[in-house]
């Protein structure tokens, strides 16, 4: 679904990604685990299209896609929900999420804006609510739901997520995963972009370690769970003192 | 004080009021989608009045006052695909300076293809010496259209802004530019609407009150000042605000004519602008929450 080979990015005279290859398959959940500063949100912006300093090949349904802006690759049904949300607080939840329809909205004549709405009320109760609440009043939980239920409205092929669980409380990140895995049932392909590792390698099939703007690891999910520089980098467990003890 | 003469300028204010409001919305709607103040707004207002009269020698005066506001809102958009659209990333010096540029051209031209005579289109309905009266009130019926068509007009806007798709994107890109773009709206096209909305606006501002206050190539810029005046005094991007900032400082213009002579009337707003910048920066009903709620 989404392929990409020797992605080079950056901004200005400053390279931030250096030959990145990798690829999400349809029905995938797909992680990029990385610490801060290692340009997770830089790849996700170079691939729907914010960041234009970009070289290689995005192929996106053999498609590429790596000179278009990003209103068009919306419109071919890839959607990104961006770091920190980005709701337009002064707008209602439910006008954000009618924005979030428009692309549907103008391309396919089936689309009920009322059925996908529904959808979107019964994957997160608490947007139903407080449909008519100004977005920016929400909580950060509340927003984060908001943003992915915007993004979903488009119906898009692939949804990327740009560290959903940043600055949440952890029974709220539960929630958003637990989301996130329901995505996978109901068919949708997600790439899924987080520091959280732990959470996000429960979830995912597959997992790229990005390390200073290189990925340094693509291996199973669960494999990568056990193995020993991921644990030391990424999971928090000091090795060297269990050996010892 | 007599309580006649008293209503009398009270209605004065509240027509100059709402045609300062007027241009105040249009500034604001450009800058919320852009973040641009246009310095080239009173021009649109004046192209309005000086298009329509050109017109209304042919045509009469409905389709004249329409053809004026489409003229003026296409000539609002080719401005903002020759001179905005193609800048990367301009900053805000560079956007004063190419508006003002963008205002002395158009005035220039106005200037080369109508003179400088003042003009007017002839009063809506009755003349300048009907009038409607209220005791001992008198009230000239193009008051009333002034009053009544900017306030269809704000209504419109709010329901344009609120309800309708390309509305409810303007604000969108208002809110969150790349989140915008991430919904699939192209947010130079909306830049290009808000020139033309704003244009459009402007130009039946110029139409409804030429018959009042007469009309010529260079009447754009005192509007704009009043305008920018009423846009700061009710906070920059707060369109409720700026219909009630442009009541304000058209009543109290019109009761200065009391205390100081008329060819100070101007000194008003400039004061006021000065002013608040100094004292209340986020305008008088801007606190710092709406500042972080931008809307129109
Ligand atoms: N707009 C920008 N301009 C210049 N450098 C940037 C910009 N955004 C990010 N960077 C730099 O790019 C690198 C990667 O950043 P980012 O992609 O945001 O990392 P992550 O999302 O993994 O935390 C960092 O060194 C950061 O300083
Ligand atoms: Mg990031």
């Amino acid at each position: 679904m989404l392929r990409i080979k020797n992605l080079d990015a950056g901004y200005g005279k400053l390279k931030v990604l250096r030959r990145i290859s990798m690829h999400v398959s349809p029905g995938e959940i797909v992680t990029i685990i990385g610490a801060n500063g290692a340009g997770k949100t830089t790849l996700l912006h170079a691939i729907s299209g914010l960041l234009k300093n970009r070289s290689g090949e995005i192929l996106f349904d053999k498609r590429e896609i790596g000179s278009l802006p990003p209103e068009k690759i919306v419109f071919l049904g890839c959607s990104l929900v961006p770091e920190g949300r980005q709701v337009f607080a002064a707008m209602t939840v439910l006008e954000n999420l009618l924005l979030g329809s428009y692309v549907q909205q103008k391309q396919n004549r089936d689309y009920k804006v009322q059925d996908q709405l529904q959808k979107m009320y019964e994957l997160f109760p608490r947007l139903k609510e407080r449909r008519q609440q100004l977005a920016g009043t929400l909580s950060g939980g509340e927003q984060q739901m908001l943003a992915i239920a915007r993004a979903l409205m488009a119906k898009p092929k692939l949804i990327m997520m740009d560290e959903p669980s940043m600055g949440l409380a952890p029974l709220i990140v539960k929630d958003i995963f637990s989301i996130v895995g329901r995505l996978r049932e109901e068919g949708n392909t997600v790439l899924l972009i987080e520091q959280n590792a732990k959470a996000a390698l429960g979830i995912a099939d597959r997992g790229y370690v990005l390390e200073t703007g290189r990925i340094i690891l693509e291996e199973n999910a669960d494999e990568l769970l056990l193995n020993r520089d991921v644990q030391r980098a990424y999971l928090g467990r000091d090795l060297d003192s269990e050996t010892k003890m | 004080m007599n309580i006649d003469f008293f209503f009398q300028y009270l209605v004065a204010g509240i027509t100059y009021g709402t045609i300062y409001a007027i241009v105040a919305i249009g500034f604001n709607i450009i800058y919320n989608t852009t973040g641009i103040i246009n310095f080239a707004q009173g021009e649109f207002v004046m192209l309005g009045g000086m298009i329509s009269v050109a017109l209304h020698a042919f045509v009469p005066l409905p389709a004249a006052i329409l053809a004026a506001v489409i003229l003026t809102m296409m000539i609002g958009a080719i401005i903002e695909i020759l001179f905005i659209r193609w800048l990367a990333n301009p900053s805000v010096l560079r956007m004063i300076i190419i508006t003002i540029g963008i205002s002395i051209l158009v005035r220039e031209t106005a200037l080369h293809i109508w003179g400088a005579g003042v003009r007017a289109l002839p009063y809506f309905t009755g003349s300048e010496v009907s009038a409607i009266s209220v005791g001992d009130v008198h009230v000239s019926p193009q008051v009333l259209w002034v009053i009544g068509i900017s306030a269809v007009t704000v209504t419109g806007l709010n329901l344009f802004f609120g309800r309708t798709l390309p509305g409810r994107q303007m604000r969108a890109c208002a809110s969150n530019r790349n989140a915008a773009r991430l919904c699939g709206i192209n947010a130079k096209n909306m830049v290009t609407l808000s020139f033309v909305l704003s244009a459009g606006i402007g130009a039946l501002a110029g139409c409804v009150v030429s018959p009042i206050t007469y009309i010529q190539y260079d009447s754009g810029t005192p509007l704009a000042i009043k305008g920018f005046t009423v846009a700061i005094l009710g906070g920059l991007g707060n369109s409720m605000a700026a219909v009630a900032a442009g009541l304000i400082l058209g009543v109290l213009e019109s009761f200065s004519i009391w205390i100081m002579p008329t060819a100070y009337k101007d000194v008003i707003s400039i004061s006021i602008l000065l002013l608040i910048l100094f004292v209340r920066p986020s305008g008088l009903f801007g606190n710092k929450e709406a500042a972080g709620l931008k809307e129109f």
